[in-house]
């Protein structure tokens, strides 16, 4: 057996890291150069959405709700009044007794009834479709919570503790999901995609709607899919293959 | 309220010149009312709503049944007024002060409380300065602030004999008001396109016969208190037009409930609504049936229109029972319409830890009973004080009369 050449392993070893060193920022400038800039308005030419596949999404698997919590420094919900950001639904067809699971978080319509309801105008949607609540103007009367068809909102009921700093909350304030806007501004995907894929499930798809060459663009214009309570006309950015 | 004891008549007269019995502790009663609701506002306020009942299903708990009732009867309680002002009805006018008074009070003691159930209520002076004109929660704001506006200068025209000549345009304006006003309030839940509850271009009128009724039962409750305490008794004819016109406002509610419930037992998606309310949730389906159809329903109807109860005392039962049922009422239809599972999935029976696809549970707390009753306890406040600083009752002359033959 040769004696192992210990200067090869070095050299080899160097060359990588310069290689790290030499294509880090690069990588870094392509996800800067893909971010909104800051002080940019939100383009009114993106429409982000999600495409869950439910024949992907796993019965009993919680990455995405778990993920969602993480991020968001939301506690595990124990009680009746914890705030779910995002949620699994089991499904069972009443005709066919076929059953599906599925993540259900704020729709992000484009004709959002909780935009429409909130006197304020702490409720609001931007121009690339992410429908946020302003901490700052919401007064907790939680006319939103009424009109939502998704209840996909709720109420932050008691004082709040471990907060992100992404995520402001306060007590006696209406959240819900914001498709993780901080990462989506910096060109990342949601939180719960990224553990869905993570998983191995690719249940959930981030994308521009409004880009044709979008992955979500792609799938959406080949396989049929749906948008909730559709008959209400909410034009929902987050669409729902295999139901 | 009344003084069982100061019931034989004539006594003194009435507020303007001496305070009438019993002001102070009655003062005082109402005061304590209102405090408890401050400090169970208080105390949701350190604590936050998980103090209450509500949760993330039922976010619209007792507080908003309380305020709604408070503010619809707000409305109500003009008609007096309106009757006096628009309509030229001479027996009415000297009661509009009153029925001005009552409308200020009642619609008071409905927004402290649906202020102090915000979840910031501290924030009210967002509420009024960010105004989003696709709300109709903000144009209600414009509408509740207008209508203390107008009916309070209203008021002041039917006190100062100089601005007599402005009382019957106001009065016309008022009137015009609190219609908009209560097309307004019921539609806060007809413009809630996913809830099956709600949805209904129904609401609108059937929140404005709400209204006459439960404003007409308030207004022949207190004005029978007010004589009483006053040593005063009202005119029997007047009480009889009023008792009639209970009567013909509270079978309109009941038509209109049963349009609302026929259109939507009409439409197969709302078939399993209607059976939760009418059949089998509970308290819901008991609370309809007992609480609307047969106290506030059925037997006000017997009571106002059968010849044998056309008395005192069966009118002040009657009134009683309009405004329990409208609790009921009100109940049913605020808890109730949250309640029920939205159908997020139609043709699919869904389950999660968020309880979708399940019925919402709700109790409410104390803290929650202590503010609904202060704002009642606000709204008897405002009309006690009202009635001993300016001439908001009847004139004794006027109401004094002789002892009214359908007295008993």
């Amino acid at each position: 057996m040769n004696p192992v050449d210990t200067g090869r392993r070095k050299f080899l070893g160097a060359t990588a890291a310069a290689a790290g060193v030499a294509l880090a920022p690069g990588v870094l400038l392509y996800e800067i150069a893909a971010a909104r800039p800051p002080g940019l308005e939100a383009s009114r030419s993106v429409r982000w959405g999600m495409l869950v596949d439910t024949t992907r999404c796993a019965s009993g698997c919680t990455a995405c709700v778990d993920a969602c919590n993480r991020e968001h420094g939301l506690p595990a919900p124990t009680r009746p009044t914890d705030a779910q950001w995002i949620r699994k639904v089991e499904l069972k067809d009443l005709r066919s007794g076929a059953v599906h699971s599925a993540p259900v978080m704020c729709q992000h319509c484009a004709e959002p009834p909780c935009v429409d309801v909130c006197p304020t105008g702490a409720s609001f949607k931007r121009a690339d479709g992410i429908v946020l609540v302003d901490r700052h103007t919401c007064i907790g009367c939680r006319y939103c919570m009424m009109a939502c068809p998704y209840k996909a909102r709720s109420f932050v009921h008691e004082p709040t503790a471990g907060q992100k700093t992404d995520t402001p909350r306060g007590k006696g304030c209406v959240e819900s999901c914001n498709l993780c806007v901080h990462r989506v501004d910096k060109g990342g995907t949601p939180a719960c995609v990224e553990s869905c894929a993570a998983a191995g499930h690719q249940a959930i798809v981030f994308g521009d709607l409004n880009d044709p060459s979008s992955e979500i663009s792609r799938r959406v214009q080949a396989v049929a899919t749906t948008q909730l309570r559709a008959d209400l006309r909410t034009d929902n950015g987050v669409r729902y293959a295999g139901l | 309220m009344a003084e069982p004891g100061s019931l034989p008549s004539p006594l003194p007269s009435p507020a303007p010149e001496g305070a009438p019995r019993g002001f102070w502790p009655l003062a005082a009663a109402g005061g304590l009312v209102v405090a408890l609701a401050l400090a169970a506002a208080h105390y949701l306020e350190i604590h936050g709503h998980v103090a209450t009942g509500m949760g993330n299903e039922v976010v619209w708990g007792l507080p908003h049944v309380f305020a709604i009732f408070l503010i619809v009867a707000a409305s109500g309680a003009l008609n007096v007024a309106s009757v006096g002002s628009v309509f030229g009805e001479a027996a009415y006018k000297p009661r509009a002060p009153l029925s001005a008074l009552l409308a200020l009070a009642l619609l008071m003691g409905g927004l402290v409380v649906l202020v102090l159930d915000l979840g910031r209520p501290e924030r009210l002076v967002v509420a009024a300065t960010h105004y989003n004109f696709r709300s109709i929660f903000a144009w209600n704001m414009i509408l509740y602030n207008g209508f203390i506006a107008i009916v309070a200068v209203y008021a002041w025209t039917n006190l100062e004999r100089r601005l007599l000549p402005l009382s019957k345009p106001l009065g016309l304006a008022a009137f015009v008001w609190r219609i908009v006003l209560t097309t307004g309030t019921g539609s806060i839940f007809g413009f809630l396109v996913a809830r099956p509850g709600y949805a209904s271009g129904v609401i609108a009128p059937l929140f404005i016969a709400m209204s006459l009724a439960w404003g007409t039962a308030v207004f022949l409750l207190v004005q029978e208190a007010l004589g009483r305490w006053h040593g005063t008794s009202v005119p029997a004819a007047f009480r009889d037009r009023l008792r009639r016109l209970l009567g013909v406002f509270v079978a309109a509610v009941a038509y209109l409930t049963a349009v609302y419930h026929a259109t939507n037992l009409y439409w197969a998606k709302q078939a399993a609504f209607e059976r939760f309310i009418l059949v089998d949730g509970a308290p819901y389906a008991f609370l309809f049936w007992a609480g609307y159809a047969l106290v506030g329903t059925a037997v006000p109807l017997v009571i106002l229109f059968h010849p044998r109860f056309g008395g005192v005392r069966g009118t002040m039962v009657a009134a009683c029972a309009v405004i329990v049922g409208a609790f009921a009422q009100l109940y049913v239809f605020i808890i109730g319409g949250q309640a029920f599972p939205l159908e997020i999935f139609p043709g699919y029976a869904a389950t999660s830890n968020f309880r979708d696809g399940a019925v919402a549970p709700y109790s409410p707390t104390l803290a929650e009973v202590l503010l609904g009753l202060g704002g009642v306890g606000l709204a008897y406040l405002i009309a006690l004080v009202g009635v001993r600083l300016f001439e908001f009752a009847p004139p004794a002359a006027e109401a004094a009369g002789k002892p009214a033959p359908g007295a008993d």
